[in-house]
């Protein structure tokens, strides 16, 4: 069986994409050292939001505790990969 | 109920609980929409007692110290169960705090045993000083199999055939050390006693009593004061359920509402507030028609309700409302921070009643809490039954520090007899928050005394925890200030934290050193940031050991300074 693994540079770029569309602010404007709280102007519970939304998308389960502490995308797409 | 005034302690009563209901179901734990396990009391007392038997044969004696660093789910409940049957001390520590924090409180507290979840102690042993971690015995829950657990026991594995030998304690006995803040500065470690409890529990379930069959949602950390009162002891001294949620996403809290016909959940402000909004955006999508049907629904609902409520007329005038939350609940427990009177009123006005109180965790739970006898959402209502509040120094307006006297007042602070000198005086918890008592015998909160601010997730921050995290800036000196404690404002919302730079002679504030701090800022979890600073050319009042005079340099920057002097990071 073939499995296709993303790289963590796909899985970056699709969680930048997917945040952008999810809260309404442009692509270009979101980096992956980030902070999303500050850069998305978003609480905790819209952040649980967001994580709702990528693990639809990776089709991984990603428990709460997993992200406390994580405030930047690129840590957030090493948690996300290390699940795929 | 139990009668709890023939109780000496926890243990005693918990373990009359489990007798009285062994056929009642006392937890389920879900994890989003997936139901995981469900216990009668029966069952925790099957699964409770050895572990308590283990305990003891371990060399664990009554007093010792147990910690618990977990989430909520039902291991939490089933250890502090052991340990108090075993005469021991619960130390209940929040699972968000890092692992160098944990360390600290670990030590600071003496624990003999803990009990954490798996990838908690992950992180614990692979902190830089877990080689002073002197814990005996560490049990961890949920271990994968295959991996190595650095010297801990698996919690699953940790019991003994035996019956445990039951041990006494009295009501004037250490139940509890509750951490009220700090590890960066002076950990404030809260004993509470049996007693404290005890009271507790009787003065809460007076006014909202549990009963076999009453479910009771949830979703805050066990190590939270309020669950630990409304999702533990009050439910289990009256045979009810507590479904643990191990989740806070809104939709599936939304879902478990429905699914187990929740009773009553305790909630902080924000996640009121996102349920608020939820429901706002819900009705304005409501087609024209419906909209105006369920706007004079709404009406008379308020109309009908103003003097005081009635459950079973608003669930049949707002039946969908009250359908989406499973058609069963009596009332929203909101606490940890303060809540907005607007959002009060609007879930009042649709016949869901938010229990607001005011509470602190020297104190217990609670010490005020509302009665709707009428309904006031200026206000954090009256004492409860046992408790005693006056204004201390009022100024012209009546106005001055909230002093706390009662049952359920903590005995001291761990190993810290001055700081307990200074907050306990004359018998009197000194709560450090402004306030004053109107004619109706209402509470209305009106800032802080404190250098301290609470957010709407319930996080008391005290700025010297943060300080560290600027260490070797490019400046001369600099701290952290609550931003009402520099500018004092009658408000307990929209808290801030500032930072004051007081640079080397002759530099300025440049791109580089505003880098730093916002790099450094960044590092720090999202409710502990500051949000601006302020520059200060003069030096620091410092006392004869060096340590910054807060109060009085707050006082020099409130004078020489605006607000609006802060520059926004």
């Amino acid at each position: 069986m073939n499995v296709i693994v993303k790289t963590i540079e796909q899985t970056t770029e699709e969680i930048l994409t997917l945040a952008a569309t999810h809260f309404k602010v442009p692509r270009a404007g979101l980096q992956a050292s980030d902070d999303f709280y500050k850069k998305l102007g978003i609480d905790s519970l819209q952040a649980l939001e967001l994580l709702t939304r990528l693990e639809n998308h990776f089709g991984v389960e990603l428990p709460d505790y997993e992200v406390q502490g994580v405030s930047d995308f690129s840590t957030l797409a090493s948690r996300i990969q290390a699940r795929l | 109920m139990l009668d709890l005034t023939k109780y000496e302690s926890l243990g005693a009563a918990l373990r009359d609980a489990v007798a009285r209901w062994p056929d009642e179901v006392c937890l389920i734990e879900a994890d989003r929409e997936r139901e995981k396990s469900r216990l009668t009391y029966r069952q925790f007392q099957e699964a409770a007692e050895p572990l308590a038997a283990a305990l003891e044969d371990s060399g664990f004696a009554a007093g010792d110290r147990a910690a618990i660093i977990m989430t909520n789910q039902p291991k939490w409940l089933i250890s502090a169960y052991a340990v108090f049957f075993a005469g021991g001390v619960v130390v209940p520590l929040d699972y968000k705090l890092s692992a160098k924090e944990h360390l600290q409180l670990l030590a600071h507290s003496k624990s003999k045993v803990l009990f954490v979840e798996y990838p908690l102690w992950r992180a614990i042993t692979q902190a830089a000083d877990f080689s002073a971690l002197a814990v005996q015995t560490v049990l961890v829950t949920e271990a994968p199999p295959n991996v190595g657990l650095a010297g801990a026991r698996r919690w699953e594995e940790f019991h003994a055939a035996r019956a445990p030998e039951f041990r006494l304690r009295s009501r004037q006995d250490m139940a509890c050390i509750v951490y009220s803040s700090g590890t960066g500065g002076r950990p404030k470690g809260c004993v509470l006693t049996h007693g404290n409890y005890l009271e507790q529990c009787r003065a809460l379930t007076a006014l909202y009593p549990f009963w076999p069959g009453v479910r009771y949602l949830s979703i805050l950390p066990t190590n939270h004061a309020i669950d630990f009162m409304v999702g533990f002891i009050g439910p289990f001294t009256c045979g009810a359920t507590v479904v643990h949620l191990r989740t806070l996403r809104p939709e599936f809290v939304r879902e478990a509402f429905t699914r187990y016909k929740i009773t009553y959940m305790s909630l902080v402000p924000l996640v009121l507030g996102n349920l608020q909004k939820g429901l706002q955006q819900r009705f304005a999508e409501l087609p024209p028609l419906k909209r105006k049907i369920f706007n004079a629904l709404l009406a008379a609902n308020k109309r009908l309700t103003r003097r005081r409520p009635n459950l079973a007329l608003s669930r049949r005038l707002l039946k969908q409302v009250h359908q989406a939350f499973g058609g069963e609940l009596r009332a929203l427990f909101v606490g940890g921070a303060f809540t907005e009177p607007q959002t009060l009123q609007f879930f009042y006005e649709l016949g869901i009643q938010v229990a607001n109180g005011y509470g602190l965790t020297e104190a217990g739970t609670a010490v005020t809490l509302n009665d709707f006898n009428p309904v006031r959402t200026d206000t954090v209502g009256r004492p409860l039954p046992g408790v005693e509040l006056r204004i201390a120094e009022p100024d012209a307006e009546g106005i001055g520090e909230v002093a706390v006297r009662s049952n359920t007042v903590m005995s001291h602070y761990l190993d810290d007899p001055e700081l307990t000198a200074e907050t306990i005086v004359d018998g009197w918890l000194m709560t450090g928050d402004f306030g004053r008592i109107d004619d109706a015998g209402h509470l209305q909160l009106l800032g802080r005394k404190k250098n301290m601010i609470v957010t709407s997730e319930g996080k008391n921050i005290y700025p010297e925890d943060i300080e560290n995290s600027f260490a070797g800036l490019a400046v001369k000196e600099y701290c952290i200030f609550a931003a009402n404690f520099v500018w004092p404002q009658r408000s307990m919302v929209g808290e801030q934290l500032v930072l004051v730079l007081h640079p080397e002679t002759g530099r300025a504030v440049d791109d580089a050193l505003r880098a730093e701090i916002s790099r450094r800022n960044m590092h720090l979890l999202n409710y502990k940031r500051v949000s601006g600073y302020v520059v200060w050319d003069r030096d620091f009042p410092r006392t004869a050991s060096m340590k910054i005079k807060r109060a009085v340099l707050a006082e020099e920057i409130g004078k020489a300074l605006d607000r609006a002097a802060v520059v926004s990071l």
